[in-house]
């Protein structure tokens, strides 16, 4: 479980209907607020129905990881956080889905959801720019900071990424030539120069080698302080080591859903329990 | 782009599973046959080429002669009755109206690229970026028609505003008098321009939906705008093919005859305003191939044809140059 005993300073903004489940904890942390809740979702890929009313709460500063087979829906979930789907024409949603209680399915400006909701993908995707640019250019779509302003920006946001030692000499080197480890972070610290509350995780570590991946885990610990983390991930045990909640969804159903601990130690349904003791997927 | 690093690696090995010593019995002579038909095109294509130029470069051996490379290039006198000619009007007149076209055609290229790959819906992809590739398919003498009898007459009628209105800007209202008679170097870019349209924008078009969808995704990620992604991500992600585009499209441009001819007024006068009459190289050569009478006629007509040459080949060398320079600059060069 997460060694922040600090976390219990945030305050519960939202009243949340105390579960057993947190009757069982012993490390003392206080039930966290609800940052994003989902109620009774619905979605479609066309005709094909992706995901079937899917309820979850997403609590603030902590990590959440979706867990299950391929195809079960857990990307498809993560897509509608930050309504990537709306790219696409003949892909929708139905249902609720709240940020701090406030309705994103809705017709709302996009720009202002996504500045609140950043998303890190499962390859990395550096801009054809220099390493700086690649900050400055989110920065730049909100606010014009001054020259000094922005590079004090792109500093901090390399720094909350753990890239700033890696890169702090080669800023205006062009962002492709790093490798992918750095790029992945490079897109971390992209997403993170725009402070967003919710950083959506898709699979950010299946194409990085295991030093890479637990550079990435270490820095949830950090981010988690002041961020809201939502990962999808393929690998139970980053699953298991890095969250503090964990989703298991099956043919875009939720099947279970729990403290990561109680999850991977006693789970209540026996789906849960054959995914993660390996019998299938 | 790392377009050579992505690009499917074909397996050049031969096979090595195939017990079958008849099957590679019968493959092995079609194979020599296939490789030496394939040298021997790449050979007949380059020697077209320089056999071309060779046979250009003789048949214009009485023009140079007569006046140098320097003086027919800057001279201005094109004048068969006194046997003086000057390539000057031709080129300016070649080199402006194919910049007229690029000044049109690449920004509205860019408009329909994007506009296809990114915002149409996909019931409407399909029919106009079908039109509009239709537009290469119309012979240039239709154009030339379309210009010199509906276009012309039409764009005559606007052209007194225009000399009213831009010709009265201090500066560039230089290049926007004179009477209107609806023919003229601008008229010729403008139509240039439309022919061109369909060749640029179907290669932006074609990188810009190659574009992976990753990429596009966490641009939008970020809270970008269809505007923000289109200029600031996928435009240099593809640069070096969009320039490769545009220079098609200029290489089009310059070398275009019979639609300029039908409606740039051709006169071999050099004048600044773009409302005005002027020629450029194709069309000289098309006006005046049957009437040149004298050896010296002749060639310098010939002349003008390798110094097309030339400028093309200067247009292609500089978008070599400018590509590779982008790409050092980007750290992606190949």
């Amino acid at each position: 479980m997460s060694p922040n005993q600090s976390q219990g300073t945030s305050a519960v903004k939202i009243p949340v209907p105390a579960k057993a489940a947190s009757a069982e904890r012993t490390d003392g942390e206080l039930e966290a607020a609800v940052k994003i809740a989902v109620s009774d979702l619905n979605f479609y890929y066309g005709r094909f129905h992706a995901i079937k009313n899917v309820s979850v709460q997403i609590r603030e500063n902590r990590v959440t990881a979706f867990i299950g087979p391929s195809g079960c829906g857990k990307s498809t979930l993560l897509r509608i956080l930050n309504r990537m789907y709306d790219l696409y024409p003949g892909q929708r949603a139905e249902g609720g889905v709240t940020l701090d209680g406030e309705d994103i399915l809705g017709p709302k400006s996009l720009a202002n959801l996504r500045s609140k909701v950043g998303m890190v993908f499962q390859k990395p995707t550096p801009f054809p720019m220099s390493i700086y640019e690649n900050i400055a250019f989110g920065i730049r779509l909100y606010e014009r900071p001054s020259r000094s302003e922005m590079d004090e920006r792109v500093r901090l946001a390399l720094t909350k990424a753990s890239l700033w030692d890696e890169v702090k000499d080669k800023l205006s080197q062009s962002a492709v030539r790093l490798s992918g480890g750095q790029q992945q972070r490079l897109c971390i610290a992209r997403a993170l120069a725009i402070g967003p509350e919710v950083l959506l995780l898709d699979e950010p570590c299946s194409a990085l080698d295991p030093v890479s991946t637990a550079k990435i885990e270490e820095l949830w610990y950090e981010l988690k302080r002041s961020c809201t983390l939502v990962v999808v991930t393929h690998n139970m045990q980053q699953a298991a080591r890095a969250s503090d909640y964990t989703a298991f969804m099956l043919d875009g159903s939720l099947v279970e859903f729990s403290e990561t601990s109680k999850l991977f130690t006693t789970p209540t349904d026996p789906r849960t329990e054959a995914y993660i003791t390996g019998r299938f997927g | 782009m790392n377009g050579s690093d992505a690009a499917v690696r074909v397996d050049m090995r031969p096979m090595s599973g195939q017990p079958k010593s008849s099957s590679r019995f019968w493959h092995l002579p079609g194979d020599f046959l296939f490789h030496q038909a394939a040298v021997l095109a790449a050979f007949l294509a380059a020697a077209a080429l320089f056999a071309t130029v060779i046979a250009i470069a003789y048949d214009s051996r009485i023009s140079i002669e007569a006046f140098g490379i320097w003086k027919f290039l800057k001279s201005s006198e094109w004048n068969p009755v006194t046997q003086t000619f000057g390539a000057f009007p031709f080129i300016i007149g070649t080199l402006v109206s194919s910049a007229i076209a690029m000044i049109l055609a690449v920004p509205i290229s860019f408009g329909v690229a994007v506009f296809i790959s990114e915002i149409a819906p996909v019931w409407i992809k399909k029919p106009v970026a079908g039109a509009i590739e239709l537009l290469a398919a119309i012979p240039s003498i239709v154009y030339g028609l379309w210009g010199l009898l509906v276009f012309a007459p039409v764009f005559g009628q606007m052209e007194p505003w225009v000399s009213h209105y831009l010709g009265a800007i201090p500066g560039i209202g230089l290049l926007f008098q004179g009477p209107p008679v609806g023919i003229g170097m601008l008229t010729a870019g403008i139509v240039l321009a439309i022919m061109i349209l369909p060749y640029i924008s179907s290669i932006m078009r074609d990188v810009f939906i190659a574009v992976p969808a990753p990429l596009r995704e966490s641009s939008y990620a970020m809270g970008a705008t269809t505007w923000e992604v289109a200029w600031q991500i996928i435009l240099p992600y593809t640069r070096s093919a969009v320039i490769g585009g545009v220079f098609l499209g200029l290489g089009r441009a310059l070398g275009e005859t019979m639609a300029v001819t039908f409606v740039i007024g051709n006169s071999n006068v050099l004048s600044a305003s773009l409302l005005m009459p002027s020629a450029t190289i194709p069309s000289v050569l098309a006006n005046e191939f049957t009437e040149a009478t004298t050896p010296l006629y002749l060639s310098s007509l010939i002349y003008l044809g390798l110094i097309l040459i030339a400028v093309t080949l200067v247009v292609r060398f500089l978008a070599v140059l400018l590509i590779r320079r982008l790409g050092r600059r980007e750290g992606t060069a190949t």
